[in-house]
């Protein structure tokens, strides 16, 4: 499974605030399914009064979270990372479906400039342009929906919770199939762990031969963040 | 620019956020304390009624206590006259029907069908004297009975079969010298007992409620606020608030707890949105019939049955009759979790003549209206009352039997046992057709649980009613809870979508594994 290259280089890919969102949000994430499917009736485990009270904080803490990371994105510019491409996707999918299992490299390098390859790109901008919205605006719904007798604010006036509800239910279903793949696709780094490893410190461990030329042009960028990580880090 | 926008969009959702975690419910916490500090208050007499020449003299009949009650109080006989208390009616609008009369003269029951015919007896629980027959004068005020709500010595009492008139044993000058505002034994001596016996009818209101303990009902416990009846039924000019849809139809008068409690009692905010759809008995009433049962089921089908020519009682262990030869057969239940259904304060009654369109169905003797769609409606709990009652096929009517008489021959159904004849004679009193058919029908009454309040401790839990199994509201089906309700669509769908991705990954993660051995295994044969 592993290449047999000599040279193996850190490449520092994840900044400490991209990581820590993400942890966070992977928390909240299995936190609100936890709960939410408590509501929903499947499992009980802090009983129904406890577990809708604590949705409803995960949920605000959640949207707090997504709030920091639309900033961060806007101001670090990351954002554009989640453009869609089509170069290289027929590759991407190819390695998936078959390079994966001979064991051939990932047909797509991760830099700092280009950390998602293509179908992560077309995954991760779905979540947030799709799933997490339609979980945060239902579940907003759910929250502060109003019999219409009750209706100080007219918009939130509503017949019936089912259709709310019903959304609200089948994006969890969708949030969780997605954890499962995002779960299983961690290991399909270089090694069966370097993806998590990346998560986890920021850093990525590249083959060296490979990585060279892509490397080369950014050196410049990431040692200026590299200093500004450190500087803010001491 | 664009930072700024942003940084101030931030803030204000933090700022938000905070508000809305750190704002209190609406309720004020110290609210139950004022109440609790208000209503045992206790009023003392404006007068001591021993003192009143009128009321020393020698009462010969009850009339004549009435008469000395009004020479003083010379009002108050005209707006005891205008109640329903007196009249055994009230004037009400119903939907399909327009401005009808209902009450005690035109209804009809599940338990002891009706009171036409049956005066001399039923009257044993009506503010007046004599109503020996349907002659009685309701205009005649010497006839009011002013002490059977008014004695405050508990030893006044009614007289069995008397037509209203008390025992004679009881002393009508100490009584009517001790007379103040009515008091539990008052008012419960003829609502707890409703049906022909303690807890028949209501099943929230029993002999228990005299001096109930604190688990028994939180408001009435002698050793907390104790509330008599009228601190919350709130009376003006003989006009006592609050009703008992058996009888009456329209949303008016009524008693609620929120005349004391406010509409948003909570203080959390959850439960206050609650009080919305759901009435606040349905939580803080999670069983009824605490100290003894009530009847639950009455089938009238069976009665009749004689040993040796004689009817007879069969009882269960706790004493409630289970067999009566006189009225059928019953079952009774203790600690019962009330049936729950939605309620907008308006109510539609079988009245006397009706006629029955389905029979298939069990007849609703009273329709409480509502449904989830309606904004006046609330989730209420009910008993219900089911029973198996005469009826006639042909004209497709209930049949309003005489049950009561002094002696056999008569047609009473309580002397002679003969269904025809109680059904003809019952029948021509109320001056209805009677074909000579009787059969037996289905019916159910509703009966709106108010009492037996329990502690906020002991109330209803979330999760009673949010469950997939066995939820309290597992009978309303026409709305979305979370918790109950889930739609099989979007659970099908969401599974299929678990189960398609766990299969991709087993499948993908399988062969990378194969792939792999087979790989290293080439690579030591290079």
């Amino acid at each position: 499974m592993f290449n047999n290259s000599k040279q193996i280089n850190q490449v520092y890919i994840y900044k400490s605030f991209e990581r820590f969102w993400h942890w966070i949000q992977a928390i909240l994430i299995f936190f609100l399914a936890f709960t939410g499917f408590e509501i929903h009736g499947s499992i009980s485990f802090f009983g129904y009064q406890n577990a809708a009270a604590y949705h409803n904080i995960a949920a605000y803490s959640f949207i707090t979270l997504i709030i920091f990371a639309i900033f961060w994105h806007f101001t670090t510019g990351e954002w554009k990372q989640y453009l869609p491409t089509l170069k290289n996707i027929r590759a991407q999918i190819d390695f998936y479906l078959a390079g994966i299992f001979r064991n051939a490299p990932h047909p797509t390098k991760r830099t700092v400039l280009s950390k998602l390859n293509p179908l992560q790109r077309l995954v991760y901008l779905g979540l947030k342009l799709l799933v997490i919205p339609i979980m945060v605006a239902s579940g907003l719904l759910y929250m502060f929906y109003r019999y219409p007798q009750r209706g100080n604010i007219k918009v939130l006036n509503i017949e019936s919770i089912e259709p709310i509800a019903l959304l609200h239910t089948l994006g969890a279903f969708f949030l969780i199939a997605f954890i499962i793949a995002h779960l299983y696709l961690i290991t399909t780094g270089r090694t069966l762990t370097s993806n998590l490893k990346a998560m986890i410190t920021g850093y990525e461990e590249v083959n060296g031969e490979q990585v060279q030329v892509q490397v080369q042009v950014q050196v410049q960028d990431q040692v200026q963040v590299q200093d500004q990580e450190r500087r803010t880090d001491n | 620019m664009k930072k700024i926008v942003l940084i101030l969009l931030v803030l204000g959702i933090a700022a938000a956020w905070t508000i809305n975690f750190l704002t209190p419910g609406l309720s004020d916490q110290s609210a139950l304390t004022r109440l609790k500090e208000k209503y045992p208050e206790k009023q003392t007499a404006s007068a001591d009624h021993s003192k009143f020449t009128v009321l020393q003299k020698n009462f010969s009949s009850p009339m004549e206590a009435t008469e000395a009650c009004i020479s003083c109080h010379n009002k108050r006989h005209i707006e005891v006259m205008q109640s329903n208390h007196w009249n055994w009616e009230r004037e009400e609008y119903i939907e399909g029907r327009g401005i009808v009369y209902v009450g005690k003269k035109n209804a009809i029951n599940n338990y002891c069908i009706g009171i036409e015919g049956n005066e001399q007896s039923c009257a044993k629980c009506h503010i007046g004297y004599a109503m020996t027959s349907k002659m009685f004068s309701f205009t005649d005020p010497q006839n009011i009975d002013c002490l059977v709500c008014h004695d405050n010595t508990e030893t006044y009492a009614k007289g069995n079969e008397l037509a209203g008139l008390p025992d004679p044993k009881v002393d009508l000058n100490y009584i009517s010298q001790n007379v103040g505002k009515p008091k539990r034994s008052n008012c419960g001596v003829c609502h707890f007992f409703g049906g022909g016996g303690n807890n028949v009818k209501h099943g929230d209101l029993e002999s228990a409620m005299f001096e109930p303990a604190k688990d028994i009902d939180v408001h009435m416990a002698a050793e907390d606020v104790d509330l008599q009846c009228v601190d919350c039924h709130k009376t003006a000019d003989h006009n006592i608030s609050g009703k008992m849809y058996s009888l009456s139809s329209m949303n008016q008068n009524r008693t609620t707890c929120e005349q004391c409690h406010t509409q948003n009692p909570h203080e959390e905010n959850i439960l206050n949105e609650h009080t919305v759809k759901v009435a606040c008995q349905t939580c803080h009433i999670p069983v009824y019939a605490k100290v003894n049962a009530t009847k639950t089921d009455w089938d009238w089908s069976t009665a009749g049955r004689l040993k040796n020519g004689a009817p007879y009682e069969e009882d269960d262990a706790e004493g409630n009759h289970t067999y009566l030869s006189i009225k059928g057969s019953f079952k009774w239940g203790k600690n019962l979790r009330p049936e729950y259904i939605w309620f907008n304060g308006t109510a539609d009654h079988y009245l006397l003549g009706d006629v029955i369109a389905d029979t298939t169905f069990p007849l609703k003797i009273n329709t409480l209206n509502g449904s989830y769609k309606d904004l006046n409606s609330k989730i209420i709990p009910v008993k219900i009352h089911r029973a198996i009652q005469p009826f006639d096929p042909i004209n497709k009517i209930l049949i309003q039997p005489k049950l009561f008489a002094d002696k056999k021959g008569e047609g009473a159904f309580w002397k002679d046992f003969d269904w025809s004849r109680a059904a003809e004679a019952g029948m021509k009193e109320v001056n209805l057709p009677f074909s000579g058919k009787i059969s037996f029908l289905k019916t159910e009454m509703y009966w709106p649980v108010n009492h037996m309040v329990s502690s906020k401790e002991l109330s209803v839990t979330c999760t009673e009613c949010h469950t997939r199994e066995n939820s309290r509201l597992a009978g309303l089906k026409d709305f979305y809870m979370p918790g109950r309700d889930y739609s099989s669509v979007v659970e099908i769908i969401g599974v299929s979508i678990i189960i398609f991705t766990i299969a991709g990954v087993f499948m993908h993660g399988t062969i990378r594994v194969v792939s792999s051995k087979r790989k290293k295994k080439e690579d030591k044969n290079v």
